[in-house]
């Protein structure tokens, strides 16, 4: 198993080319490959943080090139941990996706679930290149599959992925701008060699420059705030079946790719560091706040999880700006938190849609009679957003706060309770329609017997094990952090 | 806390509660309604028997609990038994009991919907109340609090009308954000001192944290538990949650909730800070003020309501703030009298509650000028009724006496002339709001002309009327009666101050 980063990425690869091929012998034979592909890179992911912990990073050279010149795979506990998160997020989705491709033909079915493997794929490696240049091919691969994605969700999709598309275009063209700069400082594209020589010169005019590009092409393909505008309605009318996975996993890897620039390659030592922090902490209090705002005015619930990720994808970079041990924790912990609450919400929002076909929450009335079961788990991934112990989102907020008071910035908290307070707002909104407000005369798209029907049992797997992964994590957080932290201790604050 | 004994019955105890709950939730409509209301009992007994089976270890000063994991890095989610926990777990379980009981009564008699819902949220609710009780650290604490205050709403908007959706908005709107404060107070608190356990006395030195920053930090951290315990001016969301049913009521002003809220000011005042720091901070001088004006004021309004809940919701109002103000006095008389008025107050007030719920099902009459002369149709449930009202003004062998008469020791002992006035004004004041109700109820002249048939609630509304008007009653002339309640509030009050029995 020397090769185990490497498999990682290449079963999905592999699937994801056998899908087209097989979706025309039979309709379903692709989505099958890539599922179990998918739930082969999940078990090997698990392998390969179980390894990291016993026995230290690992370090993988494809073909044997020497390092600076070949690439370089390095798996530390962080990236291991979020590469778990993104696989289970695309097995899932892959699974909850087998609902939505009764229509269209072999093509596009197959296509689809190519795609979705491929964006499987280009997130995993972006999470666990040593590479600055290799990151950049992720990217693209990550960015040219979810516009595909996106614009499979009918013609207002095709117009959110063109939107998506020219943003994201100049996200790249920023990022090359970045590493640019820094390949002509130090002459080398492997991160931990860049972090070397970053170190023994004394270049930090042109690192700031380059910095200030690579935060505005993280900050976009992250929709951090203001580089947001993409970002809701791209998630609003994606292709259902891979919504979850844009959504809950998409905007995580450019956060740590972001994490990695500043605090692994760039490091504290950086002159104007504290500059940048400060920088990066004032965007995400804006986007923590602006996000809740602006979900709060949304009837339609994909529209208000989109612009709640604006907002929670501020916690995340708020965590990188505090910069204490355990604020970086905490925002590890909500990163991964979140991608189970986006994509526990999506899923349960899906089941609810796969039965009426309606995402306006004027529809939502009283469902809670129909689905007790879906509508139970909603409302514990909403109270997660809000930030309700003993789920994760308390938690890694209780990180946050804590990292915050460390390094005596009580202004993060009040945010912190600020933004809780405005999630409140609207996540109570939805609970309110979800259980007290009258129910309309919903049509069923799929027929429904007396009292309870819930979702096919496709749709309930994702949904339970997202909501479950809440809990989990809520409540065994410290064993997640004691993990975190062993990769944290030497580049943190 | 340093705990004496490894003991699970309070994880069993909170796991009771939700195990009920969440069974409720899933066969609730799947099963008859007997089954149904049989699992909330199942839970509710075997949950009180354990904690009354703990009180001995409690009185003995045993710290008796268990540490269940590391919730947050350096803090564990721990549980232990102490003497002010004991007193606050009696009353809910046994209240519980008999809320149900009656519960039943009342929604079947008033044909309620949403039952399924209203049982399991209510299991909920005790769930989160028997963690406050035994959490052994502020975290532990924080955590079930805001359990409770999720699990509080859906019993707020029951109805699931419009004005059932204002006061959940309105209840949500008061007590998320006094949580939220809490958190941050609790996170600041902890960043300075580096301690979550409660301890008798508190934790917190004088010099721990500069001045203006510990009078912010006592105020965010008491902010919660005095919105919960209806402090005015931040009270206006007890009398809105008033549109839900009468059992729910009556969770909320004796079961668990404003008890809640008067715990919490509690731990934070004398287990957390104590009384030296909170003296040092001025913190304690203030909350004292707003109970005292909360106590006249809640009672001047209260004379004027007609609706006889609205009475009601004022004068818990009032009567949380007694234990407030006995909490803010900081002397061990007053500590005792506050906590022994969590007892005194739920018994009354519940009975209170549950005789206004068994006139409304009967009659289906809610204001107190529709009443007059029902004393005549509805015997038993007016002389509850009666009893109560005097327990609540604190007449001499009832249970309201015995813990106003040791609040107003303390403010002597204190030298606080000013606190023993409002609290005998308040006295008169409750006489002069609860008295009238008796009055008109059996009036004379209005005999045999509006109720001429005698008809009393349904016995399952009855027995639990009777049953704690009785408690009341036996409470005020025996303090310690059956489960040594006054003497863990005197063990708990003197602990807190340093003193041996």
């Amino acid at each position: 198993m020397k090769n185990l980063p490497a498999y990682i990425v290449l079963l999905p690869l592999c699937s994801a080319l056998l899908s087209l091929a097989l979706s025309k012998i039979h309709k379903h034979l692709g989505r099958d490959v890539v599922f179990g592909a998918l739930a082969g890179s999940l078990v090997l992911s698990v392998v390969q943080l179980v390894r990291v912990i016993q026995n230290g990073p690992i370090h993988y050279v494809f073909g044997g090139y020497k390092i600076p010149y070949g690439i370089e795979f390095s798996v530390d506990t962080i990236n291991a941990v979020i590469v778990i998160m993104v696989c289970m997020l695309g097995v899932l989705s892959c699974m909850f996706a087998f609902n939505f491709d009764k229509n269209g033909d072999a093509l596009q079915v197959g296509g689809a679930y190519t795609m979705h493997a491929l964006l499987v794929l280009g997130m995993v490696g972006m999470t666990m290149t040593g590479d600055v240049f290799n990151l950049y091919v992720f990217l693209e691969i990550t960015s040219l599959t979810a516009y595909c994605l996106i614009a499979m969700g009918g013609s207002r999709g095709i117009v959110s992925a063109f939107r998506y598309l020219l943003v994201g275009t100049v996200a790249a063209t920023f990022y090359l701008l970045g590493v640019g700069i820094l390949y002509s400082v130090t002459g080398t594209l492997n991160m931990s060699d860049m972090a070397a020589c970053l170190k023994q010169g004394n270049n930090d005019s042109a690192m700031l420059m380059a910095m200030m590009f690579l935060i505005a092409a993280f900050g976009i393909k992250m929709a951090l705030f203001p580089f947001h505008g993409w970002q809701p309605s791209a998630y609003t009318h994606a292709h259902t079946g891979a919504r979850p996975l844009i959504a809950g996993a998409m905007g995580k890897i450019p956060a740590y790719a972001m994490f990695r620039y500043l605090y692994c390659i760039y490091g504290k030592d950086f002159k104007y560091f504290r500059y940048v922090l400060l920088i990066i902490g004032v965007i995400s209090v804006c986007g923590m706040i602006y996000g809740s705002v602006r979900a709060m005015a949304q009837k339609d619930i994909r529209k208000v999880l989109a612009y709640s990720s604006v907002a929670q994808i501020g916690y995340i970079s708020l965590g990188f700006a505090i910069g204490s041990p355990l604020a970086l924790a905490g925002a590890f912990l909500h990163m991964l938190g979140h991608a189970f609450m986006k994509g526990g919400l999506f899923f349960a929002a899906g089941a609810i849609s796969w039965k009426y076909g309606t995402f306006d929450l004027n529809d939502f009335g009283r469902i809670y009679k129909k689905m007790p079961f879906t509508v139970g788990l909603l409302t514990v991934g909403a109270l997660s957003m809000i930030g309700i112990p003993p789920t994760v989102g308390f938690f890694s907020k209780w990180y946050l706060a804590c990292g915050a008071a460390q390094t005596h910035e009580y202004v993060y908290i009040f945010v912190l309770v600020l933004s809780s307070l405005l999630n409140a707002v609207y996540f109570f909104k939805v609970i309110e329609k979800v259980f007290v407000q009258a129910d309309k005369n919903r049509t069923p798209l799929h027929p429904e017997g007396k009292g309870v029907t819930e979702a096919p049992i496709t749709i309930m797997i994702p949904v339970v094990t997202c909501i479950l992964m809440i809990l989990l994590l809520g409540v065994f957080n410290v064993k997640v952090i004691d993990i975190l932290l062993i990769s944290l201790k030497g580049v943190a604050l | 806390m340093i705990l004496t004994a490894l003991d699970y019955r309070p994880g069993i105890i909170v796991l009771l509660p939700l195990i009920a709950s969440c069974l409720i939730y899933v066969l609730g409509e799947h099963v008859r309604p007997n089954f149904r209301e049989a699992i909330t009992f199942a839970a509710a007994f075997p949950m009180a028997a354990l904690v009354y089976s703990m009180i001995p270890a409690a009185l003995a000063g045993k710290e008796i609990g268990f540490t269940l994991l590391e919730i947050v890095k350096g803090v564990p989610l721990q549980f232990s038994v102490d003497a002010a926990g004991m007193i606050f777990a009696c009353v809910a379980s046994t209240l519980w009991i008999v809320t149900s009981c009656y519960s039943i009564g009342y929604m079947r008699g008033h044909g309620e919907k949403n039952q399924t819902g209203y049982y399991s949220a209510f299991a909920m609710c005790l769930t989160a109340t028997m963690g406050l009780c035994f959490s052994a650290n502020l975290l532990t604490f924080f955590i079930f609090f805001e359990v409770l205050t999720v699990a509080t709403y859906p019993l707020v908007v029951h109805y699931r009308d419009e004005e059932g959706t204002r006061s959940g908005r309105k209840y949500l709107a008061y007590t998320l954000i006094s949580g939220q404060l809490f958190f941050a107070g609790i996170v600041i608190l902890y960043s300075f001192t580096g301690r979550m356990d409660f301890v008798p006395g508190g934790f917190v030195n004088t010099g721990d944290i500069p001045m203006p920053w510990m009078l912010a930090v006592f105020i965010l951290m008491i902010g919660a538990g005095i919105v919960k315990a209806g402090v005015m001016p931040l009270h206006s969301w007890l009398p809105a949650a008033m549109v839900a049913p009468t059992p729910v009521s009556a969770l909320l002003h004796a079961v668990a909730v404003v008890k809640a809220g008067a715990f919490c000011t509690l731990r934070v005042v004398l287990y957390v800070f104590g009384p030296e720091a909170a003296r040092f901070c001025h913190g304690s001088e203030i909350l004292a003020w707003m109970a005292v004006a909360t106590i006249l004021i809640s009672s001047l309004i209260a004379i004027r309501k007609d609706n006889l809940k609205a009475r009601l919701a004022f004068s818990t109002v009032g009567q949380l703030s007694y234990i407030i103000l006995g909490i803010a006095i900081l002397s061990p008389f007053a500590a005792t009298g506050a906590l022994y008025h969590i007892v005194a107050h739920a018994f009354m007030k519940i009975t209170l509650f549950m005789c206004a719920g068994a006139i409304f099902v009967t009659t289906h009459r809610k204001n107190i000028s529709e009443m007059i002369g029902i004393g005549r149709q509805m015997p038993v449930t007016m002389t509850c009724f009666t009893l109560a009202s005097l327990a609540v003004a604190g007449f001499p062998f009832f249970v309201g006496f015995t813990s106003k008469a040791n609040i107003i020791m303390g403010a002597i002992s204190m030298g606080q002339p000013f606190f023993v006035a409002t609290l005998i004004v308040s006295a008169l004041l409750a006489l002069t709001y609860l008295m009238p109700v008796v009055l008109l109820a059996f009036k004379r002249d209005f005999y045999n002309s509006q109720f001429p048939v005698k008809k009393e609630a349904s016995l399952p509304m009855l027995i639990p009327i009777m049953f704690t008007a009785a408690c009341s009653l036996i409470l005020g002339v025996m303090p310690n009666f059956g489960l040594h309640l006054y003497d863990l509030a005197a063990m708990a009050g003197n602990a807190i101050f340093g003193l041996s029995l």
